[in-house]
């Protein structure tokens, strides 16, 4: 959708995802004082981030409707990102031997 | 001799984008790398000390909540700042770029309380692993967070008369300011849960 000059933008949408990202926050905070086990917490506050993350770029950034270039550009550094999180598993096995 | 490269508003048929869109894009996919690669880092190394997770006692959960929803608001504000730039009323422009950049300061008010907190207990970068990836990498985001709200204040107010002279331009700008400001926020979302909470 493109935004032409003078044109009211809808701006219904951006209040709702205010909204959501306000009450994921709440959430966010009130599952740390659960003491749930640590992989079950780090999993599920990771969960909550990725959802306001994606709100926020889809929405805010407008990522939803954006030229194909762009997205291409953003998913190839997402999967550059992946692979650098990936590294230190693929070299947990290697010990330094001295 | 000099050569000008001339600022076009105009969308490019081969990228189907402006340049300023592309720009900041391309800007924000190094920006993904570099706090990308911290987070990888931090994870090694949170993976591979079983004691590690002691460090976030420390910090001031209500403090960054705060700081959450400041951001938050901001990034809100922002957008509704551009969409009054679109709009074309320069009144509303004018209270959501001023609410943006005053939550910019809030941001960062609350900051310098927070570390000065750390300080007084003699909590420094070298003090532990935790607290050096804590001032690394809070310290970088608040970098980005001063740098978002210079440019912004410059839109508010001296920027602002392109508003009058070049509207489109002036549109433009304010978007690509917004999807930095709101890439700050983006980060600071995976931040709080990762360094405070878990």
């Amino acid at each position: 959708m493109a935004h032409t000059l003078g044109e009211k933008p809808n701006v219904r949408p951006y209040i709702l995802v205010f909204v959501a990202l306000m009450v994921l926050t709440l959430i966010t905070v009130a599952v740390s004082y659960l003491d749930l086990p640590t992989g079950q917490a780090i999993a599920l506050a990771l969960f909550i981030a990725s959802i306001k993350g994606s709100l926020v770029a889809c929405y805010f950034m407008h990522l939803m409707d954006e030229k194909r270039l762009i997205l291409w550009t953003m998913l190839l550094s997402a999967l550059f990102f992946l692979f650098v999180l990936i590294i230190p598993t693929i070299t947990a096995g290697n010990t330094i031997t001295l | 001799m000099s050569t000008v490269i001339p600022y076009t508003s105009e969308i490019r048929p081969d990228t189907g984008v402006t340049n300023v869109k592309l720009g900041i894009w391309l800007f924000l996919a190094s920006e993904v790398m570099l706090f990308g690669s911290l987070f990888a880092g931090y994870i090694l190394l949170r993976t591979g000390n079983p004691e590690f997770g002691a460090g976030s006692e420390a910090l001031s959960v209500p403090m960054a909540t705060l700081n959450t929803v400041v951001l938050i608001t901001s990034s809100v504000t922002m957008v509704l700042a551009w969409a009054a730039a679109m709009e074309r009323n320069f009144a509303k422009f004018k209270l959501f770029m001023g609410c943006t950049v005053l939550a910019g300061a809030v941001f960062c008010v609350v900051k310098a309380f927070e570390y000065s907190a750390k300080f007084e207990h003699h909590l420094y970068p070298s003090h532990s692993t935790f607290m050096a990836i804590y001032f690394t990498f809070t310290g970088l985001h608040a970098l980005h967070v001063v740098a978002g709200m210079l440019y912004n204040a410059y839109l508010w107010l001296p920027g602002s008369k392109m508003y009058h002279t070049n509207p489109q331009q002036f549109a433009n700008r304010v978007e690509a300011s917004g999807l930095f400001w709101h890439f700050v926020d983006l980060v600071w979302i995976f931040l709080f849960p990762v360094l405070y909470l878990l």
